[in-house]
């Protein structure tokens, strides 16, 4: 089972790359914002697309009462993401190098998977959570509280995945580079298992 | 009755047709090639498109340097200079007044003529731009990641510094010669004891390549003519420097006459290196001076003025071989270099012909001692000698010559009002082009630099009169925009221009346009009486001295009210734009301010003074519409009687 064992070795390790590039993107642009305003999600943080976006970006949502993006020590995920992703990584190295070297069956990687998967979704769950708290728990002394023509106050959610209209800014929320190297390396996972499964018929 | 009511009826068509006529010979006469052709394409920028060139052209008369975009026409920026600037605060300002300061004092108005950008190599390298004051003496330093002016030296022993801002070909130098001669040192004296007594001086500034800054190094004293013009040597002839010379009769009264009995001025051939070398070793005399020099420094958005006490002078006959004239013909204006260094053409303004000196020749006729007499124990070589060509009757009054990448010359002719294209070395005519009226300095983009971009030639014309909608007897001034790729040039566009535009310079806009800064950081502001946070807004009071540091950010003003403040108090608003966002400047205007406002950029901090004449309560705003709440963004200053026991509060936001 070498040959999956190595492809297990090599989808875990991929994960590393959320700690170099980021997870999530979301840009904002409208009409006086040719170079639209953007945040890059890391696992560890949130950055501005240029250097002073996140500023600019908190400069505007003061207009309608959004709370300012929060620093990486206001919010527990940015302390707890890099570990859990640290511990996936080691844990898919151990089961590649055990099922490299024949100590573990095929079906652990799968096993890598679903753990993987689930904690995956978990991690999406939070962050839709935080999208509805950031962009609907507004300040009441908010400068400008706009409505819908339906007379409920107008929030601010930004998409979890896709394009809104949001007052006048086009919002693109989309998955960056980690979060693509993370779908590449949990899909060798998959490979390395049915690879895995092949080769240890093979030997049987 | 029927019969005269036809007859009379015919009469006002038939003159109906005869002024339609008029009218269409009129404008075919006026070369108004670009109904006919596609030209309008050729001009129009669209909406959210972007110029090829950027021209700075000076504002003359206005003091400043102002920003075209070509091909359009469009005006981008006036950027100041010379001059003090009401809509940006720039000599009103605490931290601007002293770029202004000279050995007269505050001197808030000059006269810019000869915008010159820098170069590496002989080519045009965009780090910064330089222009000459003419009437006080002054040579700025403009950088182009700013767009502001950075740096202002006064020259001493100098009037009417006109030959100048010329660089070299490294930018090593900046050179500013003077125009009229004067006593130097100034002295009381008899103006008509002028021969032999005034004297000239060029001046050589050497600029810092790395931080641009200028320093004079040296000034030539010469003879005391009129020096009009001048330009570096380049390539072949990188070392020398050419000035033109005019009433070399140094008359001293009714100098239309007077100085123009001489059939032939010099065109003074300096050797720069050589001089340099010989003050490198020591030589020349330092001589007392006064001269202000003044530098805007980035982080502390704030300039200093240094006023300097003495000047390094050379006398020509201590350095044998430094310096010729070279004899030109009547009052040469313009002294051109063709992009080879070979070529030095003298624009005699009163001449029908053009003169064309050889570089080549001039070294030889130095070498083999060619020379008809001296002038003030400086040579004078052998005309014939140096001669390269005569372009022939090209028009009348020729000015200036720029050239271009293909061996053609392009000689503006004030007093026939045309542009005449000749070929460099056969001095052919190749082409001419009436302009709209009487123009004076012509420009191409790189045009005085080893490398031009034919693409353009720009008239800049000393004339307006009907060309634009009239207003009233004083009207803008103007150029005419030529494209010359093909081999006739063709007139595509008028545009007018602030104050008188001078020479000009342009350089292909990809060259500067990425290095173009977007906000000044906050980090970087060193300025001491910048205030980054809520917590630092506060007022101090020092004596009758109120110094309030105020900060600015979509849409308030930190603090917003101020009380305490007394009649016969001088107020500082010292106030940081704490922005960090492309564009949004924020303005402060104050009733009653007997200056300006001010514009502050993101990230800077300005000041604004502020001598509160009566008790009340005074309010102040941002004059830029920078946001939504842009007209809600104000405070009021309490202003109590001279004898108030009021203690100094401030606020934002409470209730």
């Amino acid at each position: 089972m070498k040959k999956a064992g190595i492809i297990m070795i090599i989808g875990s390790l991929l994960l590393l790359g959320l700690f170099k590039f980021p997870l999530w993107n979301i840009m904002l642009g409208a009409p006086q914002y040719p170079d639209p305003l953007g945040m890059n999600i890391y696992i560890q943080g949130i950055e501005g697309n240029e250097e002073f976006d996140i500023q600019n970006i908190d400069g505007l949502n003061h207009y309608i009462g959004m709370k300012t993006i929060p620093k990486a020590e206001e919010m527990w995920e940015f302390d707890v993401f890099p570990k859990v992703i640290g511990f996936m990584v080691v844990l898919g190295v151990i089961i590649g190098v055990l099922g490299f070297i024949g100590k573990v069956s095929y079906k652990w990687f799968l096993g890598w998977f679903v753990l993987m998967s689930v904690l995956g979704a978990l991690g999406m769950y939070d962050f839709n959570l935080w999208l509805i708290d950031y962009g609907t728990d507004l300040d009441p002394k908010a400068i400008m509280a706009y409505t819908h023509p339906d007379g409920t106050p107008m929030t601010y959610k930004p998409p979890l995945i896709g394009y809104q209209k949001m007052l006048n800014f086009d919002v693109d929320s989309w998955p960056a580079t980690g979060a693509y190297m993370i779908f590449v390396g949990m899909l060798l996972t998959v490979v390395a298992f049915f690879v895995g499964k092949k080769e240890s018929k093979q030997v049987a | 009755m029927k019969k005269s009511i036809n007859i009379l009826f015919s009469l006002v068509i038939a003159a109906g047709l005869v002024s339609c006529n008029n009218g269409n010979d009129r404008k075919s006469s006026k070369g108004q090639g670009g109904l006919s052709t596609n030209a309008a394409e050729r001009v129009y920028v669209a909406p959210g498109e972007l110029d090829e060139y950027y021209a700075f052209m000076s504002g003359g008369f206005s003091g400043q340097l102002s920003v075209y975009g070509l091909p359009s026409g469009r005006m981008l920026k006036v950027l100041p200079v010379f001059s003090q600037n009401p809509e940006n605060g720039y000599g009103y300002t605490e931290e601007t007044k002293p770029m202004l300061n000279t050995s007269y004092g505050f001197v808030p108005w000059d006269d810019s003529h000869h915008p010159d950008i820098s170069q590496t190599n002989g080519e045009l390298d965009g780090r910064w731009i330089f222009i000459n004051g003419n009437n006080t003496p002054r040579i700025a330093r403009i950088g182009l990641q700013n767009f502001k002016t950075e740096e202002i030296i006064e020259i001493p022993n100098s009037a009417g510094n006109h030959s100048s801002s010329f660089i070299t070909e490294n930018t090593e130098y900046v050179v500013a010669g003077t125009r009229f001669s004067v006593p130097i040192p100034q002295k009381d004296m008899p103006i008509n004891e002028y021969k032999g007594n005034f004297k000239g001086s060029l001046t050589f500034i050497s600029v810092d390549q790395e931080t641009g800054r200028m320093g004079i190094k040296f000034q030539l004293i010469m003879p005391g003519f009129n020096y009009d013009l001048s330009h570096p040597g380049r390539d072949k002839s990188h070392g020398w420097f050419f000035f033109t010379t005019y009433n070399t009769e140094e008359a001293h009264s009714l100098l239309e006459v007077n100085a123009s009995q001489n059939d032939k001025d010099f065109i003074a051939a300096i050797n720069w290196k050589k001089i340099e070398e010989y003050v490198n070793n020591g030589g020349g005399k330092m001589v007392p001076a006064n001269y202000a020099h003044n530098v805007m420094d980035e982080h502390t958005h704030s300039a200093t003025s240094t006023m300097l006490k003495e000047v390094l002078t050379v006398n020509p006959m201590d350095v044998p071989g430094a310096v010729y004239f070279l004899p030109t013909p009547k009052s040469p204006h313009g002294c051109d270099v063709d992009p080879t260094g070979e070529y030095i053409i003298g624009n005699g303004k009163l001449s029908a012909d053009l003169t064309v000196h050889s570089f080549t020749k001039m070294l030889d006729a130095i070498e083999n001692k060619k020379f008809d007499g001296e002038a003030y124990g400086i040579p004078i070589l052998n005309f014939e000698d140096i001669l390269a060509g005569v372009v022939k009757q090209p028009g009348l009054g020729p000015l200036h010559t720029e050239f271009d990448e293909h061996g053609n010359a392009y000689t503006t002719f004030f007093i026939s009002s045309e542009v005449v294209k000749w070929k460099v070395g056969t001095w052919e005519v190749l082409d001419r082009q009436p302009v709209f009226y009487s123009v004076g300095h012509g420009m191409i983009p790189g045009g005085n630099s080893r490398k031009p971009f034919g693409k353009y030639f720009v008239a800049l014309n000393k004339i307006t009169k009907d060309r634009y909608l009239p207003t009233g007897p004083e009207l803008t001034q103007s150029a005419q925009l030529f494209d010359i790729t093909g081999d006739k040039m063709e007139l595509l566009l008028d545009f007018p221009t602030i104050g008188e535009p001078h020479y000009a310079a342009a350089i292909p806009a990809e060259m500067i346009a990425k290095n173009s800064r977007k906000i000044y950081k906050l980090a970087e502001n060193k300025h001491p009486y910048a205030s980054f946070t809520n917590a630092d807004a506060k007022v101090v009071r020092e004596g009758k001295d109120v110094h309030i540091y105020m900060n600015m950010i979509r849409s308030h003003f930190n603090p917003d009210n101020i009380e305490g403040v007394k009649v016969g108090d001088k107020v500082y608003f010292h106030i940081t734009n704490l922005e960090q966002d492309f564009d949004v400047p924020h303005g402060f205007a104050v009733i009653g301010a007997n200056n300006a406002e001010m514009l502050i950029m993101p990230g800077a901090t300005e000041t604004l003074v502020w001598e509160p004449k009566e008790v009340g309560v005074w309010p102040f705003y941002c004059t830029d519409f920078c946001s939504a709440l842009h007209q809600e963004m104000q405070g009021y200053v309490r202003v109590s009687p001279a004898d108030s026991d009021i203690e100094l509060s401030w606020s934002l936001g409470e209730d």
